[in-house]
């Protein structure tokens, strides 16, 4: 046999704390993880909501009431746009968790990812019609 | 310059270089190199290494994006070297060994760990009866074959990996996107029947609940394998027979 080979290889690491900005998709990917905080916390303030309600009808009301104060708005609107980002984000990479095939064809991507489009915004009518709004 | 036909484009390559006999650690080396407009940086590293510097490490084979060889980073991008045009760069270009994976030596990774996982995950058929040669073979209809064609187009080049961030966050324990797709691919097979051998492999932490969707590998991958969806479809796969071994054991897989 010949020589043993001299083996030295070099390791790379990744940096745990700064790994993703490394590549824009890494950062893409952050966003859409980041941004369920904003789930998170309307599924909170929803708990909150039954909460009150459980209490009685004056505590419901001051709930209602400090929804409608200015601070309470801007954090609706800003937590309303970081959701939909969120599930956007989610929806659009659904067809890949959810690939139809029928026969010998694989559905386009886009079908799977339309359908959630649609049944999310068919059960949000549902439930707006169900509370009075429209 | 030899000449116009040669001429056509100078390329300006910044190539890490390891020697593992002398060096303690990888440093950047700058090289000019005349391009014709149609190459690609296989042959611009070819052409550096026949002509310029000899010395130069980097692995190919086909030069037709088969093998699967000459993955590396290009401008921080995991890429085949035969399938990344130098006409599609401006500047300096960025050439690096790929990602994550130990450096053997210049543009050459280690490849080991990654073998060892494409074993682990049992990528061949496990008929549930074998068949003698007397009785054929075993016969697939095409729709069967559409289950499962897609993920079968793996040439082992692992870019996937070295897009990875799970696979070099977890300091490579992470089985990872081509070996997990592949026993995906067997297990979406019609004439396979080793799935429970496998899950055994990837529905672990280091398997399959290591991803966390970010979807890179999809994105890099050459052949269009599409390994995050294979992933994520054993996931589910995975979390059903959670389901019905804990609250419906009365039903048969």
């Amino acid at each position: 046999m010949g020589e043993k080979m001299s083996r030295r290889p070099y390791v790379q690491e990744l940096s745990r704390t700064t790994w993703y900005f490394k590549q824009p998709r890494y950062m893409r990917y952050m966003a859409r993880e980041v941004t369920c905080i904003f789930i998170g916390a309307y599924t909170l303030i929803l708990l909150v909501a039954l909460l009150r309600l459980s209490q009685g009808q004056a505590q419901y009301e001051g709930f209602l009431a400090a929804l409608q104060q200015p601070g309470s708005i801007v954090f609706h609107v800003v937590a309303l746009g970081f959701s939909l980002y969120n599930t956007f984000t989610w929806f659009n990479v659904a067809p890949k968790a959810l690939p139809i095939q029928i026969g010998e064809e694989i559905w386009p991507d886009s079908v799977v990812a339309i359908a959630h489009y649609v049944v999310w915004v068919v059960l949000s009518l549902v439930i707006l019609f169900w509370a009075g709004v429209i | 310059m030899t000449g116009d036909r040669l001429s056509a484009l100078q390329v300006e390559l910044e190539i890490l270089r390891y020697n593992p006999e002398t060096d303690t650690e990888p440093r950047f080396q700058r090289y000019s190199v005349p391009c014709k407009n149609e190459w690609c940086i296989l042959d611009a590293l070819n052409y550096l290494k026949d002509h310029l510097d000899p010395t130069l490490a980097f692995r190919w084979s086909c030069h037709m994006q088969v093998c699967g060889s000459c993955g590396m980073m290009i401008n921080g991008e995991p890429k085949l070297a035969c399938k990344a045009f130098v006409r599609d760069y401006t500047g300096v270009i960025r050439v690096e060994p790929l990602a994550h994976f130990p450096i053997e030596r210049d543009l050459v990774s280690v490849a080991d760990d990654f073998m060892d996982k494409l074993k682990r995950v049992k990528p061949y058929l496990i008929p549930a009866k074998k068949r003698s040669i007397e009785e054929g073979e075993y016969r697939q209809t095409p729709a069967q074959l559409t289950r499962y064609r897609k993920y079968s187009m793996c040439i082992n080049c692992m870019l996937c990996y070295a897009a990875c961030p799970e696979y070099g966050l977890t300091k490579s324990k992470f089985i990872g996107p081509a070996a997990i797709t592949l026993a995906h691919r067997y297990n979406q097979d019609s004439r396979d029947d080793g799935r429970d051998e496998r899950q055994e492999e990837i529905a672990t932490n280091e398997g399959v609940w290591e991803c966390t969707f970010v979807g890179a590998c999809s994105d890099v991958c050459p052949k269009h394998v599409d390994p995050a969806s294979a992933l994520q479809q054993v996931k589910i796969a995975s979390t059903v027979d959670w389901y019905l071994e804990h609250f419906m054991s009365w039903v048969k897989k």
